[in-house]
């Protein structure tokens, strides 16, 4: 049994330091695949809020994905076509700068987040996983169908978007990005869960009913969850994006939701880097398995089952013992 | 447009809505008896799918197919409840949409490990393909009436089941209070199992039906498992009539919507941004259905919530 303290920093350090020993050693695929890890346990981070802090399964964070996604190359695609973002009533271009793509993803995000929360917390239990599932599709279909931004083919962009002072398109100095993000993440998420807003959050999972009696109204709390949690998965949405230079539909699809979901649940619900190590045994899992089988989602699935079944902790459970508060 | 063509596609969303149902029945019943949420409902009904496809092609006959996709995926449901469904009867929602979810990935993994990527074609038994003429002079396809006639049979069916047999009594008993039924010598266990098994057999039933019309491959359970959560989320978690209002509402609006909003929107803008307006819109159309019905009614329309 090591302390999850002890845990967490080694699983940072550890992703911290692949990338930079495949740096020395001249392996720039695995730097993206360090990346990949950093973003998508970056999406983990943002579904956390909702699902580890507030309790709400969320099976319709896809949404908040692909809406960052699709703000990357809304924003980045009329660059390289030199045409203007909108023309009317103001013209407005298009942009490359990151900082202002993320602003704007996670402006996106937490729109998109307020409007299906607003609704969907009108609900609970099984109807919220429904229901934020049935919303995740509905922006799913819409995207294939609306043929403005590329329909079922998605947008692509051919350079990747710039930061100031950094050369984006050298893969260590990308990954530095996304890793600075994942750890600014965290200690929100860390600073969040401590604050007293997260405390009466994680009271209304508890006992909505006392929440409410100590005259704190738990839909408010879980609504203003929901948008932080929203905003942060665009986030990640927007640098994966950056990262292929290409969205597609496909990042909004359910099992996108699905997958989001499994890195919290792998590591370990409630567990603040639990995303972190689910991210990471995700990926490791894909491309070791992805070169034994082509049908390695089927052993990920039986993976993933025992996991739910027997192991309720996740990895971080598995490893670090000690039982934190979740249901 | 012309009446005929208003009252064809009426018909096909009458046959889509059915369908719907006799998929959603399955999963509102699970619900509603055993308080699980299935994500790999839509699982079950690509067993039957594929389970028609296979024997059909091996035997030429359709109704050997039909028989072998109600007997798979039963076989698959039980085999799947006794397993792993049971032991999360007691977990929450989390664990039961994950477990599932992981279901999922190995039932179409597998599916495609035995039959390969591409889709099978499964045809409409000879007797039933082509058109008849209906009262008014409408041509429509003989195969597709014959969908909305077993599906109202299947409907009519179920009301009888949950109404007015013992194994209803037991499974409304089983909604109410799980406890007191077993106090009253009622093997839970395998009321559960044949509740499971039961809704499983609709799900591959109407997979196969289904299947017949369109192609039969791997990924075809989860559109239609998420249509099926919707009709159960307006009609009502647990609730059959509500599972059968809400299957018609859903099967009407979209192939209606598809139909009329591109022609709608032709009245106010030109043809090809009306296409893709209407197209984008009736897209949504039964997800605005959805969150209009929670507006007013938060627990569906039948729901006891």
């Amino acid at each position: 049994m090591i302390r999850e303290g002890l845990l967490n920093t080694l699983l940072m350090l550890g992703l911290l330091a692949v990338p930079l020993i495949a740096q020395a050693m001249g392996e720039p695929f695995v730097i993206t695949l360090a990346t990949k890890v950093a973003i998508l346990a970056l999406a983990g981070v943002g579904l956390n809020v909702a699902l580890g802090l507030g309790g709400m399964v969320s099976l319709g964070h896809a949404a908040f994905f692909g809406i960052g996604g699709y703000a990357m190359g809304i924003l980045a695609a009329p660059v390289q076509a030199y045409e203007p973002l909108m023309t009317w009533p103001i013209e407005v271009p298009g942009t490359k700068s990151m900082p202002v793509i993320w602003a704007a993803a996670m402006a996106a995000g937490a729109l998109a987040a307020l409007a299906i929360g607003a609704l969907s917390l009108r609900t609970a239990g099984v109807y919220f996983i429904m229901i934020t599932l049935a919303f995740g599709q509905m922006l799913f279909y819409f995207a294939i169908s609306w043929p403005a931004y590329g329909g079922e083919d998605g947008l692509s962009i051919y350079v990747r978007n710039g930061f100031p002072g950094l050369n984006t398109l050298d893969p260590i100095q990308f990954f530095a990005l996304a890793f600075g993000l994942l750890a600014l993440a965290l200690l929100f998420a860390h600073l969040l869960a401590r604050s007293r807003f997260g405390l009466a959050l994680q009271g209304a999972r508890q006992n909505p009913a006392r929440v409410a009696a100590l005259g704190i109204r738990p839909y408010t709390l879980r609504l203003t969850a929901f948008v932080i949690s929203g905003a942060i998965t665009a986030l990640a949405g927007a640098l994966f994006a950056d990262l292929n230079r290409f969205v597609s539909p496909a990042m909004l699809s359910w099992q996108t939701s699905g997958e989001i979901m499994v890195f919290v649940i792998l590591g370990g619900v409630g567990r603040l880097f639990g995303p972190v190590a689910g991210a990471a045994l995700f990926i490791l899992l894909e491309h070791w398995l992805g070169g034994v089988s082509d049908y390695w989602k089927l052993f990920l699935g039986l993976i993933l089952l025992a996991i739910v079944l027997f192991a309720r902790g996740g990895m971080i459970g598995a490893l670090a013992g000690r039982q934190v508060a979740h249901d | 447009m012309s009446a005929l063509l208003l009252i064809e596609q009426a018909l096909n969303g009458l046959q889509y809505g059915v369908m719907l149902f006799v998929m959603a029945a399955g999963l509102t019943l699970v619900f509603g008896v055993m308080g699980l949420i299935n994500l790999a409902h839509g699982s079950l009904y690509m067993v039957g799918a594929f389970a028609c496809a296979a024997v059909a092609a091996a035997t030429g006959s359709f109704w050997l197919g039909l028989a072998a996709s109600l007997a798979a995926a039963a076989a698959a449901g039980a085999l799947v409840e006794l397993t792993v469904i049971r032991r999360l009867y007691a977990r929450d929602h989390l664990d039961q949409v994950l477990a599932t979810f992981a279901l999922i990935l190995v039932f179409s993994e597998g599916t495609r490990w035995l039959f390969g990527s591409f889709p099978l074609y499964l045809d409409i038994p000879a007797g039933l393909s082509g058109p008849v003429t209906l009262p008014g002079g409408l041509d429509y396809p003989l195969y597709r009436l014959v969908l909305i006639g077993i599906g109202l049979a299947i409907a009519g069916g179920l009301f009888w089941l949950i109404g007015h047999t013992r194994l209803g009594i037991r499974i409304r008993a089983g909604e109410a209070d799980r406890e007191m039924i077993a106090a009253l010598g009622v093997d839970i266990s395998r009321l559960y199992t044949a509740v499971f098994a039961l809704g499983a057999a609709l799900a591959g039933l109407a997979g196969a039906l289904v299947g017949a019309l369109q192609s039969v491959q791997v990924g075809m359970g989860e559109p239609v498992l998420i249509l099926a959560f919707v009709v159960i989320v307006i009609g009502g978690i647990g609730s059959i009539k509500g599972a059968f209002v809400g299957a018609l509402l859903v099967g009407m609006t979209d192939t209606l919507g598809r139909f009329l909003l591109p022609a709608a929107f032709g009245h106010i803008m030109d043809p090809s941004s009306a296409t893709s307006v209407g197209a984008a819109l009736a897209s949504m159309l039964i997800y605005i259905l959805m969150a209009g019905v929670l507006v007013v009614r938060p627990g569906g329309l039948y729901g006891r919530a």
